[in-house]
């Protein structure tokens, strides 16, 4: 969908994108993850062609990215508003006919998003005179009226309530099984990783790294296991085939944590645990985007 | 090109059906035609309005007795009371001043008592009246017909000629100078006033952050131009209401009052002192001055007139706007637009200000000519020279740069104005300006 080419940057003070290359693909739903001031908003200007790179190619299924593509891709940026003086009805169709749509085939799909997120009796109000919640779902209907193909959501869940992210998340969930393409960009790591197919790390304008988010995980998998049972206090002892990492016992339960020994698998910790407890809860501890982040920084930084 | 379109609808919609905007079309020619009705009555009956002033005269000469001419505003009482009395009771008399004229042979002074300060117009018309009676006094005493004196004193008007290749034609200064005048006034006030209504929706799209949605449909530059005409086109609008309504409301008042003040002047006429009686007859008649200024509207050329202030206004309008958009695309509030206001502002009112005073009165001074050409000033300077004649090259050149200039304005406008509208919570300074308008594409 989305093919990103040694992209840079650079603003007068500093370097926004230093030879960044992302791929997307088509169906996908791709997580544009790092903390703030990495590159991420940069990077998503440059997609929706509001700002130029310096260097470097973007191609949109494979065609080199230009002006006609606007109309194929959606954007709700970080930084979102409407026109507080205008009716929502009519702000929305004035968007959506910037974007290429026929007036009466955007009262059409306006009616439709309307009835679907219950603000249909708001058409004529003006937005300064809706709730927060309402005027995040008519930013939303704005976004995808023209049931673009593409859809670039920077900081999708920021500002929403509970309630309404949860809506539109199953909305956007819903257009991506439809067919659309969706990047989430966010520096809330753990808000979307559940979400997501893939993922790219952006830090400090550098690309740390990308992939599948399954296979990002099991390369970071170091064999550490989350064990909790009930009952007498068990005394692991040195012909254990774990060492315990921590150990603490918050209500009648008690939890380690455990890191194999080498050669070991994770049933072994189960053998040696089942005769002295009544084991409730066994589970990888798979690390965390965030955890992953980090542990990615302070690696490259080790490096350096 | 379709989306510049919108995006001009929208702008001219959204301000066009403000009751703001109903309201003032409405309004402005109410208070245009108001203030002259006004001014027009004053000017009519100015002396009726003023409290009327009784002065108690002792003329101990005796040749001014009985002939000073009572006014509007002011009426004569002749007494043969002594001066030392009256001063003490003159005011339980009801009179406002009390008038001493001491006989030829006596030093002292004609004196004018009064228990408050008598305006500078009172004073200066009862001196005029008293030096009139003594002029004529003493040219009677040195034998000197006064109706011959009357004959001779014969006031002149100038009747200034143009000489052209068609001959000779009415130069109509004072037209010239009317409008001249309203030109560039209206000029000058359409600058500020839709100049600013696009810096503050360009500080509205940025404040509300709607902008950002927007560039990622459109170009930053064509919604800046989409803004800028639309705005512009809702200024064209409400002049045309304002005429529109002004000819409607003037033609339907316009005979009522005309037919009205020709009444009231024959009216005060007999009252008024006979010099000035044939003072007003010898300028000219109500009915000949009418005639006169019908004579002058005519003069103008109003299609050209007309053609040239559109151009003017247009070009002037979109020259400015867009750098006002550039400025409100810099700041995050319009409070913050100070810094950057006083640039812009001070070509515009420099002009104004030297167009009423140097420009109008000396249209063809190499000042004047190169005001009208520079593409800040020239479309104030312009409109004041235009009445008076402007050789084609000269208008044709001031033309030209004056689209030139536009063109570069808004080129240097829309660089900064594209990076201007994604900043948030920066105070831009100059330096900062300037950086924003290298960055690349």
């Amino acid at each position: 969908m989305i093919s990103i080419r040694n992209i840079v940057k650079q603003y007068a003070g500093y370097r926004a994108l230093s030879d960044v290359s992302l791929e997307v693909e088509t169906g996908t739903v791709f997580g544009l993850l790092g903390p703030n001031g990495a590159g991420k908003t940069s990077l998503i200007r440059i997609i929706n062609q509001i700002t130029a790179p310096d260097s470097g190619e973007v191609y949109f299924n494979g065609e080199r990215l230009g002006r006609h593509h606007v109309e194929r891709i959606g954007y709700m940026p970080e930084e979102r508003g409407l026109y507080k003086k205008m009716e929502i009805g009519e702000q929305i169709l004035y968007l959506a006919q910037l974007k290429g749509l026929s007036r009466s085939e955007a009262i059409r799909r306006t009616k439709y998003w309307f009835e679907k997120l219950e603000i249909q009796a708001w058409w004529n109000k003006k937005i300064e005179e809706l709730s927060k919640g309402m005027q995040q779902k008519a930013q939303f209907v704005a976004t995808v009226l023209h049931e673009p193909d593409l859809l670039i959501l920077d900081e999708p869940f920021s500002g929403f309530d509970p309630v309404n992210a949860e809506i539109i998340k199953n909305e956007i969930l819903e257009l991506n099984r439809k067919g659309a393409t969706i990047i989430f960009s966010t520096h809330r790591m753990e808000s979307v990783e559940e979400l997501c197919d893939s993922i790219a790390l952006l830090n400090k304008s550098h690309k740390l790294l990308d992939g599948k988010v399954r296979q990002i995980k099991d390369s970071f998998r170091n064999g550490t296991y989350t064990l909790e049972y009930e009952g007498a206090r068990v005394n692991a002892g040195a012909d254990a085939p774990f060492d315990v990492v921590s150990e603490e016992t918050p209500d009648s339960r008690h939890r380690l944590t455990l890191q194999m020994k080498p050669g070991t698998a994770p049933n072994d910790a189960l053998r040696y645990m089942l005769p002295l407890a009544a084991i409730t809860h066994f589970e990888e501890k798979v690390p965390t985007m965030n955890e992953i982040f980090i542990s990615t920084v302070n690696k490259m930084s080790g490096h350096e | 090109m379709n989306k510049i379109l919108l995006i001009i609808e929208r702008e001219y919609m959204s301000r066009v059906k403000k009751k703001s905007f109903i309201v003032l079309t409405i309004l402005v020619p109410l208070l245009f035609i108001g203030m002259f009705a006004f001014i027009g009555y004053l000017a009519v009956k100015g002396d009726e309005l003023g409290d009327e002033k009784r002065v108690q005269v002792i003329d101990e000469t005796g040749s001014f007795t009985g002939k000073l001419q009572n006014t509007s505003s002011i009426t004569y009482v002749y007494t043969q009371d002594r001066f030392a009395d009256a001063r003490n009771t003159f005011r339980d008399k009801g009179y406002n001043f009390l008038l001493h004229i001491p006989p030829a042979s006596s030093p002292a002074p004609v004196e004018l008592l009064s228990d408050k300060k008598p305006s500078a117009t009172t004073i200066e018309a009862i001196e005029s009246g008293l030096s009139h009676i003594a002029e004529a006094e003493r040219l009677r005493a040195a034998g000197i017909d006064t109706a011959v004196l009357a004959k001779a004193q014969k006031r002149i008007d100038i009747k200034a000629k143009q000489i052209t290749e068609a001959g000779e034609k009415d130069a109509q200064t004072y037209t010239a100078y009317a409008v001249g005048f309203l030109s560039a006034f209206l000029i000058y006030m359409c600058l500020f006033i839709y100049g600013t209504q696009v810096m503050r929706g360009v500080i509205e799209e940025k404040v509300s952050r709607i902008v950002e949605v927007i560039i990622s449909s459109v170009r930053p530059f064509q919604l800046m131009l989409g803004k800028i005409i639309g705005v512009g086109l809702v200024g064209l609008t409400q002049f045309v209401l304002w005429i529109v309504i002004s000819v409607v409301l003037s033609m339907a008042g316009g005979t009522f009052l005309a037919g009205n003040a020709k009444h009231r002047m024959e009216q005060t006429m007999p009252a008024k002192a006979k010099e000035q009686m044939q003072q007003v007859q010898q300028v000219q008649s109500p009915d000949n001055s009418m005639a006169q200024i019908m004579e002058s509207i005519e003069s103008i050329p109003v299609v050209y007139t007309l053609s040239c202030f559109l151009f003017y206004f247009l070009f002037g309008y979109l020259l400015y706007s867009a750098i006002f958009a550039a400025v409100g695309s810099a700041v995050d509030n319009e409070t913050e637009t100070q810094q950057f206001m006083l640039p812009i502002t001070l070509p515009i009112i420099f002009t104004f200000a030297l167009a009423q005073s140097f420009i109008i009165n000396n249209p063809d001074s190499s000042l004047s000519v190169w005001l009208s050409m520079i593409p800040f000033t020239s479309p104030i300077a312009m409109m004041i020279r235009i009445p008076f004649g402007v050789p084609a090259w000269q208008l044709a050149l001031s033309m030209l740069l004056l689209v030139l200039g536009f063109v570069g304005t808004t080129w240097v406008a829309s660089r900064i104005y594209r990076v201007g509208i994604l900043m948030y919570g920066k105070k831009a300074s100059y330096k900062e300006l300037a950086k924003w308008f290298m960055y690349r594409d």
